[in-house]
């Protein structure tokens, strides 16, 4: 309970908008006994949801939950449907079929900045940061501190900025210069900022690792935890499986756009993941998705 | 998530030669020192060659180009291009292109044209103050519709700007030729006419240009204070006072400088006479002096003289409109919304929807920026020749981009400055004018600009390469 009322007395535009969306029952879902098991109301429901381009099926019929402090690894091979699933939740993709609950109550997304309404954050593999500006601006875009005349308020920014950036990256201090000159490391900490410094409830990382070096790697891990222990929930994109057994609850796995199956860490071993991955063979300890094969369900 | 940088930069501070030391406390862009180390260089030349081939017209060299004549006339010739290249830095910037402004300046300059002539002259009689009021806005409103247009086009209908512009630079000639049924029409309205600088009442003589001048170096030396304070309450670092100090002598030093060239380029003597006549002011008496710009009367008749009647130009009215236009640009582009999401769109296109920009709809307002700048600077053009003709601007698009282009502006999107755009133009328009000084023909002026653009952006490619 202390960490969420931490978290309240961070920057209060997010906040509101949050709030906005809130009903007494979806603040409840967020109390700390709501366990990652299954019980309670899921913090994040999607349900069938389908994607087409062109007559290519990118997700077919995929369902994925998620609850608060949880973290769902999705695993799947390159064009499994994982990145595509996850870009209809942040709002980069437009859904054909399928419905996404927060709390228990249906939400539409159409937008990236409806899903940030929502308090739903993303680091996107590709980090998508304009390269061209300085850190402070890519923490704010999309949402720029304003002074009173309506301008930029880039001092207060900037101040903010430092601000988060300590706490991320202490050795930091390259605010001056655009983002494209900071090293790989520089840059991840710069799109987790950004994705951590607006009270975010959901947070959707994509490959938050594959860029960086073993030190990094594990700086990232610490963050996942502490942030899991502030009640937010995650979706971890990734290709690597130990990643996933060390900091995921659950794990999902995907192919050809459906899903494979959903599993508790501890209830499969690394072989029958890649099974999973690999064969789209569901193990006993999982419970099958529309993608798994027949004779293994 | 890397302790990297705070390593590799504390050797490197302690390493850099005075040169850069001072670069980087004053935060002046080296790219820009470069550009006006380039500009002073061809203006010497200029002048040395003048002297050489025509001889000695009072330039500070011994020639014909650094007087406060040509300098004067310079400014004003340059202030169409440089409204516009101020737009186009911001859609470049944004990774788009507008090849149609030329034409859209023809076809705004001659329906504006038409509508003073035949329209709004006989309706509400010659001279009437409504119609220059009429005139200006709708020039503007036009060139923000038919921007938006094109914005709107290459936005939703998803046709690549430089094809969308490409059908404008040859259809907006086309519907220019129609509605002036290939003719000049002409005159303008009088009032109008102070927007194009060639008459005696669009110079504001010393005493307005020098007020002016002390309002912009207040405003210049309020900023530097106010941005250190900005920079103290946040306990930020800060510039050493000497560079504060520095920058807002040097900012000064170059409006004083300006302004003092502006205000002693002294009214042809004609127009001394004229005024004088018109206005029953009375011609001191004096000898006569050949060389002198001011008028005297030696035995009955209106002679040159050197102590006598006269009066200062002062900055001309579409100099002044220019520089509004680059302070409200720069404004635009560095403080806004507006401007902050151009940069992070032409950085980054996915980031910038991803950070839920609206990109479309981004992309057709800075293209009707781009039009009603097109409005204003096809204002100061009619305005200036007191006519409009199709051919008006046949060209200029491709003076807009070169000046933006030689003033940093990269065509890969996400980089360029409004004040590099319009030192381009004032680079671009010395080049020109100065081969005209020196009677270069035509054919050759164009082979130099042809040149002088692409050595601009090779030298621009070698600097970058190697501060990477």
């Amino acid at each position: 309970m202390a960490k969420t009322s931490a978290k309240k007395a961070a920057p209060k535009k997010a906040a509101k908008a949050i709030e906005t969306h809130e009903t007494p029952q979806a603040v409840k879902g967020r109390e700390p006994h709501a366990k990652p098991d299954g019980r309670g109301t899921p913090l994040i429901e999607m349900r069938d949801i389908s994607i087409a381009f062109g007559g290519i099926k990118a997700v077919d019929h995929a369902s994925i939950d998620l609850h608060p402090g949880e973290v769902v690894g999705l695993l799947g091979h390159n064009g499994a449907g994982k990145s595509t699933l996850i870009k209809v939740l942040s709002g980069a993709y437009k859904r054909d079929h399928g419905q996404i609950m927060i709390n228990g109550d249906e939400v539409t997304i159409n937008n990236p900045r409806d899903a940030k309404a929502l308090g739903i954050e993303t680091i996107y593999q590709t980090l998508a940061l304009a390269d061209n500006v300085d850190a402070a601006a890519n923490l704010y875009l999309g949402r720029e501190l304003r002074t009173g005349f309506g301008t930029l308020d880039d001092v207060a920014m900037e101040a903010e900025c430092r601000k988060v950036m300590h706490r991320l990256n202490p050795n930091f201090r390259r605010f001056k210069e655009p983002v494209s000159k900071l090293s790989g490391g520089q840059r991840q900490s710069v799109a987790i900022a950004r994705a951590i410094h607006f009270n975010a409830r959901i947070l959707i990382m994509d490959e938050p690792t594959a860029a960086l070096g073993p030190q990094e790697t594990a700086q990232v891990g610490e963050l996942i935890k502490q942030l899991k222990a502030e009640g937010i929930g995650i979706f971890l994109i990734s290709h690597d499986l130990h990643d996933v057994f060390d900091l995921a609850d659950r794990l999902c796995v995907m192919k050809n756009g459906k899903v494979v199956g959903t599993a508790k860490i501890t209830d499969v071993d690394h072989d029958e993941v890649l099974g999973m991955i690999i064969a789209g063979k569901c193990p006993k300890g999982a419970i099958p998705g529309p993608g798994a094969m027949r004779e293994a369900a | 998530m890397s302790n990297a940088p705070s390593t590799s930069q504390s050797p490197a501070l302690q390493h850099e030669g005075p040169v850069t030391r001072f670069i980087r406390a004053t935060e002046i862009d080296a790219r820009m020192l470069g550009m006006i180390a380039a500009l002073i260089l061809i203006w010497c030349v200029f002048d040395i060659a003048s002297g050489i081939l025509r001889g000695n017209f009072g330039g500070l060299l011994g020639g014909s180009f650094l007087t406060p004549r040509n300098l004067w006339t310079l400014l004003v010739q340059s202030s169409v291009i440089t409204v516009m290249s101020t737009g186009m830095v911001l859609l470049i910037v944004m990774r788009q292109i507008d090849l149609s402004v030329g034409s859209m300046l023809s076809l705004i300059a001659v329906a504006t044209a038409v509508l003073q002539v035949f329209n709004l002259s006989p309706y509400l009689g010659v001279g009437h103050p409504m119609i220059w009021i009429i005139a200006v806005v709708v020039s503007i409103a036009l060139g923000t519709a038919v921007g938006a247009f094109n914005g709107v086009l290459t936005a939703y209908a998803k046709i690549p700007a430089f094809i969308v512009t490409l059908g404008g630079l040859i259809a907006y000639s086309g519907l220019a030729f129609l509605l002036a049924k290939g003719e000049t029409v002409a005159p303008m309205d009088k009032t109008y006419e102070i927007f194009g600088g060639g008459i005696t009442i669009s110079w504001l003589g010393p005493f307005w240009s020098w007020l002016i001048a002390v309002v912009v170096c207040a405003a210049i030396v309020f900023a530097i204070i106010n941005g250190r304070r900005q920079r103290q309450r946040f306990k930020f670092p800060l510039r050493p006072m000497w560079a504060e100090v520095f920058l807002a002598a040097l900012g000064s030093a170059v409006v004083l400088g300006v302004t003092s060239v502006m205000t002693s380029y002294p009214w042809p003597f004609k127009l001394i006479e004229n005024y004088a006549k018109a206005n029953n002011v009375v011609v001191p008496a004096g000898v006569e002096n050949r060389d002198g710009s001011a008028v005297c009367m030696a035995a009955d008749k209106v002679v040159r003289c050197t102590e006598g009647l006269i009066y200062y130009t002062g900055y001309s009215v579409p100099v002044l409109v220019a520089m509004a236009v680059g302070l409200v640009m720069t404004f635009i582009a560095t403080r806004t919304l507006f401007g902050r999401y151009v940069y992070a769109i032409g950085g980054n296109p996915e980031a910038a929807e991803l950070a839920g920009i609206n990109t479309k709809w981004m992309t057709v307002k800075v293209f009707a920026l781009m039009g009603a700048l097109v409005g204003i600077s096809s204002v100061i053009s009619s305005a200036r020749l007191n006519a409009a003709t199709n051919a008006l601007g046949v060209l200029s698009e491709l003076y807009v981009i070169a000046a933006a282009v030689i003033g940093g502006t990269s065509l890969a999107g996400g980089v360029g400055t409004i004040y590099g755009a319009m030192l381009g133009a004032l680079m671009m328009q010395s080049i020109v004018s100065g081969m005209s000084l020196l009677n270069l023909p035509a054919a050759y002026q164009n082979m130099v600009v042809g040149a002088v653009l692409v050595l601009a952006v090779w030298l621009d490619q070698l600097y970058s390469r190697r501060v990477k």
